[in-house]
């Protein structure tokens, strides 16, 4: 069976021509593997030479997918970016203004509190979710009795919404709740975690942290299935302790998912919402201190008399941000490799 | 060739498992003989029920607070987790001040929709993506790729006015439409029909099968645990989202359950019983979900992960 598709494959390559012929791969031949692998070159030859398909099918096939995410992701990009140089309102065509908008961000002291807010979130958060995850999936890690039980607990936060998250929080933080009643009792007096503006700020931090918790330690979990136990005994034997090995061997082992989780938790929480709008309200907290920047689009550019033009320009650099951050946190990797 | 490994393989089979399954035995041995320290062992379930305290006692405190009546401290120190007279009538009554059960309705809808059209949509294009060699396959996949990389949160303005240029501002259809196919459920499709054996496939082919009928009745069944995936996490996705339908929605009788609570909350923020209630109502439906499908949903941050 092998070396029947094999020379059916082989055959018919010179018609496709030099230029989809890739670079000699004689590992292709090990034909069982190489299937399995998408990239593979070899059914991809076998697929163009007997076409197995009408020629219109594969548009068929794609049509509902990319009518959706070129209507509703890509459009509306391009729509946002030409709106952001416009005065464009809800109910108003707007006249091409140039970079009147992004001129006006500058002065606007409400985009710099929003901008402020948002980087903190990150440096506040992101430290935490990339290592508190790691070490809750070395806490379960190990096949103890009930582990799964434990491992399906820690992820629940995961599942529910932000919205019933953020108001349990409300409920434990609030003047006369849980939290404060414990702390009232042990002589701490009242905390206000709602109203003071950076405690606000902080609560909330704290709110997305527990919320992540769990979906990093699943892929922590993963990362950590490949780290070879040998390692570990032979660290142990050399009379290296826990906190020795944690470092010398399981940190440099799942390096590179740390630096995944620092990305995907660093452009989720530059981008944060709802965390901040429940606990501090639409107005976001005293005078609007807590008012992140993707606050601001949604109350600058949303309701009947939203302006479009300007919030979208607020929507470019939330753009912009979170791309320059993913790049940045990328090539941290790559340096490091080198 | 397969012969040849076999053969190989053959004789020596059998006594290098037993080998294996000694050494394994041994090491296990060895392992809980350097670990049995109680005190670790003990420490170790103390700081599990220690987090676990943590993430799930905060639900269930509000699980508490939902079942307490009128009569009952809410505000009481010592806390009391275990409701002196559990009631009901908390669920009752928020039902009464908010249509919460038309919320969930329209919450479900939307999910039920959702879930059916990535399913759908992501599997068709995922196996064209994968399955089918055609001029523009590479820009048809840069197109989705370059789809995910943009931030909901920087394009939703403008899809609020795409929404209303449509005349579909404040519907639940309008709720749904951005989402209805996502890029990276078309990727993840595309992975897992790719890494199907082709064999089977060309046999169909060989015996007049057409790619529709390849695509539904041979790829499809064989990729039903990616697919689970993918339904599980659009209808988590739906249930939970807020942005979004926050920004859509203006008419009380379209709330989805996380804009109802929203307004619950705002409009009834110091009564918690009923906010508690509410909260109860959002969650529970996921978490029943997610006790019932932990695998998929693992399973699901996995490949998420490696793919965004």
């Amino acid at each position: 069976m092998t070396a029947m598709t094999k020379g059916s494959g082989n055959g018919p390559v010179g018609k496709t021509g030099p230029a989809a012929a890739p670079p000699a791969e004689p590992t292709a031949k090990a034909a069982p593997s190489s299937l399995s692998s998408p990239s593979a070159p070899d059914p991809k030859r076998r697929g163009r030479a007997v076409r197995t398909h009408l020629p219109s099918s594969p548009w068929l096939f794609l049509a509902p997918g990319l009518l959706v995410v070129g209507g509703f992701s890509l459009y509306p990009f391009v729509s946002t970016v030409l709106n952001s140089f416009t005065d464009k309102r809800t109910l108003i065509d707007g006249q091409w203004v140039g970079g009147a908008n992004y001129q006006e961000l500058i002065h606007d002291e409400m985009f710099w509190i929003g901008l402020r807010n948002s980087a903190l979130y990150v440096l506040g958060v992101v430290p935490l979710l990339v290592i508190l995850p790691l070490l809750l999936a070395l806490l379960v890690q190990r096949h103890l009795p009930g582990i799964t039980f434990f491992r399906s607990a820690f992820y629940t936060p995961v599942v529910a919404s932000v919205v019933v998250v953020g108001l349990i929080w409300v409920w434990l933080l609030d003047d006369r709740g849980l939290v404060n009643s414990v702390l009232g009792a042990v002589g701490l007096g009242t905390v206000p975690f709602l109203s003071d503006q950076w405690l606000l700020l902080l609560s909330a931090m704290m709110v997305t942290v527990w919320k992540g918790l769990g979906y990093y330690m699943i892929i922590y979990l993963a990362a950590l299935t490949n780290v070879p136990r040998e390692l570990h005994e032979a660290c142990a034997v050399d009379g290296a302790g826990a906190v020795r090995r944690f470092f010398t061997v399981t940190v440099p082992a799942v390096r590179s998912t740390m630096v995944l989780v620092g990305a995907l938790s660093s452009v989720s929480a530059f981008k944060v919402f709802s965390e901040v709008y429940l606990m501090a309200g639409d107005g976001g907290g005293p005078g609007g201190a807590d008012t992140t920047l993707v606050m601001l689009v949604q109350r600058v550019g949303t309701g009947l008399s939203g302006r479009v033009g300007y919030a979208s320009a607020i929507s470019v650099v939330v753009f912009v941000i979170t791309l320059g951050l993913m790049l940045l946190v990328l090539r941290a990797n790559r340096k490091e490799d080198s | 060739m397969s012969t040849l490994t076999a053969s190989r393989r053959g004789p020596a089979g059998p006594g290098r498992r037993e080998e294996r399954r000694r050494e394994r035995l041994a090491e296990k041995q060895q392992q809980s003989g350097r670990r049995v320290p109680v005190w670790q062992l003990v420490l170790r379930y103390a700081l599990l029920l220690a987090v676990f305290a943590l993430m799930v006692g905060p639900f269930l405190w509000q699980l508490s607070t939902s079942l307490k009546g009128p009569a009952e401290d809410i505000y009481s120190y010592p806390p009391k987790l275990l409701p002196g007279d559990p009631t009901l009538d908390n669920y009752a009554k928020v039902a009464d001040l908010i249509p919460v059960w038309d919320f969930a309705l329209n919450s479900l809808k939307v999910a039920a929709a959702n879930v059916l059209t990535n399913c759908v949509g992501a599997s068709l294009a995922g196996y064209a993506l994968a399955r089918m060699r055609f001029r523009g396959r590479k820009a048809a996949l840069v197109v989705f790729v370059m789809a995910m990389l943009v931030p909901v949160e920087s394009i939703i303005i403008a899809q609020f006015m795409t929404m209303r240029e449509l005349q579909l501002n404040n519907t639940l259809v309008g709720v749904l439409l951005p989402a209805c196919i996502g890029a990276m459920n078309v990727l993840l499709m595309r992975n897992a029909f790719s890494n199907l054996p082709y064999e089977v496939e060309e046999a169909a082919y060989v015996d007049g099968a057409n790619a529709w009928q390849r695509f539904h009745r041979i790829a499809l069944p064989s990729v039903k645990g990616t697919l689970a995936v993918v339904a599980i996490f659009a209808f988590m996705g739906a249930w939970d989202d807020f942005l979004w339908p926050l920004i859509v929605l203006s008419d009380q009788s379209n709330f989805t359950l996380t804009i109802g609570l929203n307004y619950l909350h705002g409009t009834f923020a110091d009564n918690q019983r009923l906010v508690a209630a509410g909260t109860i109502i959002a969650v529970l439906p996921l978490i029943v979900m997610f006790a019932c499908l932990q695998r998929f949903f693992f399973r699901g941050v996995g490949e998420g992960a490696v793919k965004g």
